[in-house]
């Protein structure tokens, strides 16, 4: 008699009129960041033949952060933007974007959809696109088949690449191929293509690599422009670089959160002078 | 900024009459002489007396309407090996499913004229003593049905091998061994009688087309029409579609596939509507070539087939349109010419060939082509860019 009124009860909850099925619920939702937290990474475990890359990992970005992570080769900062970005299946854990997004059951475009941008620790620009043709390809636009073969540059459109080109001071390259770029110029094309695509979280591997003292400075004074907007999770090795960046610094070690704070408080953080500081001295 | 809006307006609105300095940009030039030819062959033809020295034999258009189809199965080989990098070693079992497509309409036309007179079945069916036409002969003797197919069967082939193929992000040597492996299957699977294909002699003695006497002049060269028509067509949507953003991805997938696929493209997709069009170009390619030779076997299918297409791109220069066009009409050409002077050696000038091209016109000769005009035009080209900076200048270092 009650499994039947369980039933009948069910079944009425079903068919609630107020209510979508879940499966009719549009899949596209806003970011939920109403607890001001963007990203969400929780107990992430990942083992590559037994090497442990990602060894329980829990990280928290605020929304409109700016945060960098540091650590020693092997300490899993590029495989745990490879795990964000959909590009490699952690083993355990959770990833969450905003309160809503599971990150693990999405696929890269889904993800990038979504507004994660991601530069590479190698400069990866389309080589035999213009600049111009690679910021076009990097639009927020309906990327499916079909919209993409009858795509026309709308005017707001093309406002936004010239910005870009500004910001990125690549306005005179704009009809130079991609290919032609020096290794600087390159990274600044693959942050412009983050830019105009208007990515609520970046995650940027390396971005001075390879730059001029005067080039980096002007990365980081972009970089700090962007926080607050955008989030911005920057993972970098030259530590003068990410001194005059960083307002939290988190140090991954063997997979690992070892220490998160300051640039100060990180830099005298015992364990951290330890294993990744005190090395360099 | 208006400057920059104006400059891709002119560029988007005149790229099919300009496209200078663009390989394969020449599009309104290149359909203008292809169809010249066309109109002045069949001309010659049908016009001129058999003692006139400008008379065309039936038989040179008949090869000429063959050279068109081949270049047509090179547009579609390119469009996915040149443009999007996937290289596909088994085109050739798309074009023999298109021929057969064709062939299979053809073989319901001869009727009651066939050897032994059956008014429905072809003859290998008598012959194997079969009583009824197979299920899948059923409807291609309506001509728009067969044309349907000759789209269709070999359209969907393409889409599930290539969804699960790019699906499973299979690429590179392994997705060519893949596409080699079912042109071989297919090999096999049509010699075989019971499939209700004529085994190995293929569907043959056709004898007209929607009513045409395939063996009369007029047909021929109409025939050879359609095939330049059609090749004028594919080449131009083709350059049309490499124009857009779509084809810009294809070409970014080409050259960086996880990027795109970070920046929001489902790489995929892309790949399989190129795979499933590039198919049906072939396909189409297949279809006109049946007729014109008045025969179609399972060696067509045959693995070398598809090897053979991938050189004349090479050749020609891959990633431009109009080198595996040029490629395909060059080295068919040869062979041709070869073949009549030593049959035995054609295999193996096509491999030096092949070695040849690769190490010293990695772009082909269009890639040449365009080096020379640079050569030779260069003070004037200078002055040009100057006055317009041009997307086209910049793509014509790419390739």
């Amino acid at each position: 008699m009650s499994a039947l009124e369980n039933l009948t009860a069910e079944g009425k909850e079903l068919l609630r009129r107020d209510q979508v099925w879940p499966f009719l619920m549009p899949k596209q939702q806003a970011v939920d960041v109403s607890h001001q937290v963007i990203l969400y990474v929780e107990g992430l475990n990942l083992s590559f033949d037994g090497f442990k890359a990602l060894n329980d990992l829990n990280l928290y970005i605020n929304d409109g952060e700016l945060r960098c992570l540091i650590g020693a080769n092997g300490a899993g900062k590029t495989t745990l933007m490879d795990v964000i970005t959909g590009k490699t299946q952690c083993d355990s854990g959770t990833v969450y974007f905003g309160q809503n997004h599971n990150l693990l059951e999405r696929s890269e475009p889904e993800i990038a959809e979504l507004g994660i941008g991601r530069k590479f620790q190698k400069p990866t620009v389309f080589e035999a696109h213009t600049v111009f043709d690679n910021l076009e390809l990097s639009l927020k636009t309906n990327k499916g088949v079909m919209p993409t073969l009858l795509a026309r540059l709308t005017p707001t459109q093309l406002d936004r690449i010239d910005q870009v080109l500004e910001i990125i001071g690549l306005k005179e390259q704009r009809f130079m191929l991609a290919g032609a770029l020096s290794h600087g110029q390159k990274q600044w094309l693959e942050i412009g293509m983050l830019l105009v695509s208007e990515p609520r979280l970046l995650l940027i591997d390396e971005p001075v690599a390879g730059m001029t003292a005067q080039e980096t400075e002007r990365t980081a004074e972009l970089l700090t422009s962007l926080a607050g907007e955008h989030t911005v999770i920057v993972v970098e090795h030259d530590m003068e670089f990410v001194r005059s960046i960083a307002r939290t610094v988190t140090v991954l070690h063997q997979g690992s959160v070892l220490a998160e704070g300051t640039m100060d408080q990180v830099q005298n953080n015992k364990d951290v002078i330890e294993v990744y500081l005190g090395e360099e001295a | 900024m208006s400057q920059s809006l104006s400059s891709i307006a002119r560029f988007s609105a005149s790229d099919l009459f300009k496209g200078k300095g663009q390989p394969g940009g020449r599009v309104a030039p290149f359909v203008a002489i292809l169809l010249a030819v066309t109109v002045l062959a069949s001309a010659a033809n049908l016009l001129l007396p058999e003692s006139s020295p400008f008379y065309v034999s039936t038989y040179t258009i008949t090869l000429l309407g063959k050279y068109l189809s081949y270049a047509m199965l090179a547009l579609a080989v390119d469009v996915i090996w040149g443009y999007c990098g996937i290289l596909s070693l088994g085109h050739g079992a798309f074009f023999a499913l298109g021929g057969y497509a064709m062939g299979m309409y053809l073989m319901r036309q001869i009727g009651d004229r066939g050897v032994y007179g059956h008014p429905e079945l072809p003859d290998f069916m008598v012959f194997l003593d079969w009583s009824e036409l197979p299920w899948y002969w059923l409807g291609m003797d309506q001509f728009w049905f067969a044309m349907l197919m000759v789209l269709a069967v070999p359209g969907l082939l393409a889409y599930i091998f290539g969804w699960l193929a790019f699906r499973s992000r299979v690429t590179g040597v392994y997705l060519s061994i893949m596409t080699q492996a079912l042109t071989y299957a297919l090999l096999l699977a049509f010699f075989r009688n019971e499939m209700g294909f004529g085994g190995n002699n293929g569907l043959t003695d056709f004898k007209d087309i929607l009513g045409f006497d395939l063996q009369s002049d007029t047909t021929r060269v109409a025939l050879f029409a359609i095939t330049a028509l059609m090749l004028a067509l594919t080449f131009i949507t083709s350059h049309w579609i490499m124009q857009s953003r779509l084809g810009k991805v294809v070409v970014a997938i080409r050259d960086g596939e996880a990027r795109a696929r970070f920046l929001g493209y489902r790489t995929d997709n892309f790949k399989v509507w190129l795979f499933v069009y590039s198919a049906m170009i072939a396909a189409i390619a297949g279809a006109l070539y049946v007729p014109q030779v008045g025969i179609i076997n399972p060696g067509e299918f045959s693995p070398i087939n598809s090897i053979e297409i991938v050189i004349w791109v090479a050749v020609g220069g891959r990633g431009t349109l109009i080198g595996a066009i040029v490629g395909a009409l060059l080295v068919n050409y040869a062979k041709t010419r070869f073949t009549a002077i030593m049959p035995d050696g054609w295999l193996f000038a096509l491999g030096a060939l092949f070695v040849l091209v690769t190490l010293f016109l990695p772009k082909g000769l269009v890639g040449v082509y365009d080096q020379l005009k640079a050569h030779f035009a260069q003070p004037q080209s200078k002055s040009d860019e100057s006055s317009t900076p041009h997307q086209e200048s910049a793509k014509e270092a790419s390739v």
